[in-house]
């Protein structure tokens, strides 16, 4: 799999590099600029793109504009943006384009190796990956709408589906029967009134729904 | 001192040269602003009982009686400047002048009249001619008498030679003490006359302390936002690369000891630990994205961050400016702190709106209540005082046993 990478700081760009490449990625570029990253995924047309929020020349939110203009432009590849610090206005920018093929990860983790170079995987699958901290951050903008229908329960299981995960990811992460998930699945699309069409459509539009996109 | 060595000190001659120099100017001043009076009086006395003579007189009337009122403010203005520059020059004592207001042309003079220490001024320049002018020539005199006494002794003999040349000594020796009366007496004449007024020097200093106060609070929201600026660029980087390393080791440790594994492992949580502390820290202190994308963005972040579930709505519309939402931001934090320390809630509800030019916050819980501002170790204290500093208000609603409503209002700009 063929990923560009842009993040300023050389120290983070060589450990990064070299943590996908051990992790079996190709890293066709790293960069240390929002432009470079736009010339360097015109060039190499990657599956992925890992970019950093605050990068030369205002380090406010370059990387966020970059991944907006790749998403618009190459609406194939894949963006996972790393940040020191998540936002929920950057996530709702991100999102706003389209919710597949999209992460939103603090940089800490990175330092889970495993946990990390799997998502990115998903994201390159077309799946998502938010950070929990931004789902959290999202969850406190809910006004009166379908969510305050929801049981507590409910809510972390949708939570769970915003970040990414299956039904499998699910059950593994609340420790709970595969069923049980798929009854709090139905009952959450129920609740949010989504017709039972095909499934996976129902689930994006759950996530989108919840993350007011 | 010693009477003779006043004679040559520097006090006396500065005192002096302030005197002489003062009766020369007042007297030239005083006579240019009377002449200016008597002029305009004899040319409005001749239009009221009707002019005679040639029509070009009459214009002239005209003209003197209108300019002269228009021409004496700008030149009582000059006269003032100059005497205050006598103070500066000779003395070292500066009056500052008073503030007129502004505008050009007519409208200047006209202002000028009704403008604050014009009236004053003039008094000033009526009298120092007199009050100047004498003292000025008391104290020429004074310095000049044995010289006088010497040119008289010629004419007188005896007892009454001796006595003029006493009389002329203990002149001489009081002339120190003359000039620097004379001059005291100028100078506060001139401090109350030519100054600014009492109302005009506190509304000068308030200026001063508000734009003073603005800037300390502006320096500090920089302060922060450097501080923060730098742990991004720097401790933060590190950190993660520490624990990418770190991370990267331990899932690489496949024929490591346990003992290995385990001291990896503990450094690997540490260093993610340490991250996660000093994000939170740095995210009380100044947020990158409420420069970026102002309060509204900057609040969800906090109010995801609390240890209870919070509620956050916020209408702002238009930003305010920094250091506002700087304050703004800071107070939702620390109320947020306070509200997980002190008040058992199980829950919160942030309401941010901007009315007309003020933005009010209202950060509620459902706890024990019996805050008040005045508690110690709370932290309200310290967030009154930042609103107080931009003009604003903090209050605080908090009956025993709750809610507990805490307002922050602050004005905008």
């Amino acid at each position: 799999m063929r990923v560009v990478l842009a993040e300023d700081s050389v120290l983070l760009r060589a450990g990064l590099t070299k943590l996908l490449r051990d992790g079996g990625f190709d890293v066709v570029a790293a960069v240390a600029d929002a432009d470079q990253l736009l010339t360097a995924v015109d060039t190499h047309r990657p599956d992925v793109v890992v970019v950093d929020v605050r990068m030369p020349p205002t380090h406010t939110d370059e990387g966020i504009r970059a991944a907006l203009v790749i998403r618009r432009q190459y609406p194939k590849i894949a963006v996972c943006v790393l940040s020191q610090y998540v936002e929920e206005s950057y996530a709702t920018d991100l999102l706003s384009v389209d919710t597949s093929g999209v992460g939103y990860l603090l940089k800490d983790r990175v330092a889970r190796v495993s946990d990390f170079l799997d998502a990115l995987r998903r994201v390159a699958a077309g799946g998502t990956a938010l950070d929990p901290e931004v789902v959290a951050q999202l969850l406190v903008r809910r006004r009166d709408d379908p969510m305050r229908r929801l049981t507590p329960r409910e809510q972390e299981v949708l939570k769970l589906m915003a970040e990414g995960r299956s039904n499998n990811g699910i059950t593994e992460a609340l420790k709970v029967s595969h069923s049980a998930v798929e009854k709090y699945v139905s009952n959450i699309f129920a609740k949010l009134d989504l017709p039972p069409t095909d499934t996976d459509h129902r689930r994006v539009l759950a996530v989108l729904k919840y993350l007011g996109a | 001192m010693t009477p003779v060595r006043a004679l040559a000190s520097p006090w006396a001659w500065q005192a002096t040269f302030h005197v002489v120099a003062g009766m020369f100017l007042s007297v030239t001043t005083g006579a240019v602003i009377c002449s200016a009076a008597v002029l305009w009086w004899a040319a409005v006395l001749s239009l009221a009982e009707g002019p005679t003579g040639s029509w070009m007189l009459r214009v002239l009337y005209v003209v003197v009686a209108v300019v002269v009122p228009l021409a004496v403010p700008s030149c009582v203005r000059f006269f003032s400047a100059l005497q205050r520059e006598r103070f500066r020059a000779l003395l070292g004592v500066d009056i500052a002048a008073p503030k007129y207001g502004p505008g050009t042309g007519w409208r200047r003079s006209v202002r000028l009249w009704t403008a604050s220490g014009m009236w004053r001024q003039l008094v000033y320049h009526l009298l120092a001619p007199l009050l100047g002018g004498l003292g000025g020539v008391a104290v020429v005199l004074c310095w000049a008498a044995p010289l006088l006494a010497a040119l008289w002794s010629e004419s007188m003999s005896g007892p009454r030679g001796l006595l003029a040349f006493g009389g002329a000594t203990v002149l001489l020796f009081a002339a120190p003490w003359l000039a620097r009366g004379v001059a005291a007496a100028d100078t506060a004449a001139a401090r109350r006359l030519l100054g600014r007024d009492h109302a005009e020097e506190l509304a000068e200093r308030v200026e001063s302390l508000a734009r003073s106060r603005a800037d300390l609070v502006a320096a500090e929201d920089t302060q922060r936002r450097r501080i923060e600026r730098d742990l991004h660029d720097g401790v933060q980087q590190r950190l993660v690369s520490l624990a990418l390393n770190l991370g990267m080791a331990r899932a690489a440790s496949t024929d490591r000891s346990p003992q290995d594994a385990a001291v990896i492992a503990a450094a690997h949580e540490d260093a993610t630990a340490a991250l996660a502390e000093l994000r939170d820290f740095v995210r009380g202190l100044h947020p990158a994205v409420l420069n970026d994308r102002g309060l509204d963005a900057a609040l969800s972040g906090v109010a995801a961050r609390a240890s209870l579930p919070v509620q956050l709505n916020v209408h702002i519309g238009q930003r305010c400016s920094p250091s506002i939402e700087a304050i703004a931001y800071f107070a939702v934090s620390e109320a947020l702190t306070n509200i997980a320390k002190h008040a058992e809630a199980s829950r919160a509800e942030i309401a941010a709106q901007r009315v007309g030019d003020r933005l009010i916050i209202a950060v509620t819980d459902d706890g024990r209540g019996g805050a008040s501002v005045d508690s110690t170790g709370t932290g309200l204290q310290g967030l009154a005082q930042r609103a107080a500093a931009v003009d604003g208000r903090l209050t605080v609603v908090s009956p025993p046993g709750g809610p507990t409503t805490i307002t922050v209002d602050l004005p905008c700009e």
